[in-house]
């Protein structure tokens, strides 16, 4: 069973990334850092490793002078993290924590 | 931090993140009851003040007291300090349930919920002073109560969904309203008063109590 999960969401921290982008369109680096009360180089750490996996999609723009990038889920992002969920929910259902 | 450990806790978080992240839960119930008690004031002060409350459009010709020129103006001065004062009170009270909570008062979320409020309510307001140029003063009364539900429809999407509720009755009075004429401050009280009341407690007893 527990080899369905999928070690890129093993932190709490990806988790949380991934469970915000899935029910929104973009976010931004601040707005992130908000919600998942997370330090800017702890953040930023794990954005790139969930880049890198392909589970993100990075945009980098600027509003007026200042840089701003926005973070989006991938199709792949979204299907390997509904797994994780689906297996999370199968574990749980055998009642064996 | 291996959250495979506690499935059950991380599913729950997930949960959390994913409404705080999309939805502005922090509208207070408070703000709804405001904005009913000032409208009742502002529908009352009106109905004082032209003492009818046919503003339909056979009996403004025969209006003695005031000229139609004087109650468009009063009408228009009234509604909108109605406006302002409702939505002044509106935000101290939902700010003071996001600090309270601990939430950003000015995140994507309320961003996303006051534009989504507020292009429809400049679409009615526009509409509403068109109508009133054209001199169709009485059609202006049910369109607010439409454009207002069909905003409040609209912004439901990014806070509690019982807004939706409100909403939906906002527009059924506002289009019973466009046939049953004769009665425009009578429904523009029941609209923007008594249901902003009955919806404001009902949502802070359902969810401010708690928090």
């Amino acid at each position: 069973m527990l080899e369905h999960f999928n070690k890129a969401f093993e932190s709490k921290a990806r988790l949380g990334i991934m469970s915000v982008l899935m029910v929104n369109e973009s976010l931004s680096f601040n707005a992130l850092k908000e919600l998942l009360n997370l330090t800017d180089g702890n953040l930023a750490t794990h954005l790139r490793a969930l880049e890198e996996q392909g589970y993100l999609n990075v945009q980098k723009q600027f509003v007026g002078r200042k840089p701003n990038t926005t973070y989006a889920a991938t199709t792949d992002g979204r299907q390997a993290f509904t797994n994780h969920l689906n297996a999370l929910e199968a574990f749980i259902r055998t009642g064996q924590y | 931090m291996d959250s495979s450990n506690r499935p059950l806790e991380t599913l729950t978080e997930i949960r959390d993140l994913m409404q705080r992240s999309s939805k502005f839960l922090s509208l207070s119930g408070l703000s709804g009851v405001s904005a009913g008690i000032v409208a009742l004031v502002g529908a009352l002060v009106a109905y004082l003040r032209l003492k009818t409350d046919a503003l339909s459009y056979e009996s403004t010709s025969q209006l003695s007291e005031l000229t139609r020129g004087e109650m468009m103006r009063f009408v228009l001065i009234d509604g909108t300090i109605v406006l302002v004062v409702a939505l002044t009170l509106g935000m101290f009270f939902t700010i003071r349930k996001a600090q309270k909570v601990g939430q950003p008062i000015w995140s994507s979320t309320s961003k996303r919920l006051i534009v989504s409020l507020i292009i429809p309510l400049i679409t009615g307001g526009i509409f509403c002073l068109a109508m009133f140029y054209r001199g169709i003063l009485w059609v202006s009364f049910p369109a607010t109560l439409i454009f207002y539900g069909l905003a409040l429809l609209n912004a439901s999407k990014y806070t509690v969904r019982d807004l939706e509720y409100l909403g939906i009755s906002e527009v059924v009075l506002g289009l019973i309203s466009l046939f049953l004429t004769g009665y425009n401050l009578l429904v523009w009280a029941i609209g923007f008063g008594v249901l902003n009341i009955i919806y404001g407690t009902v949502m802070y007893f359902k969810y401010d109590r708690k928090s």
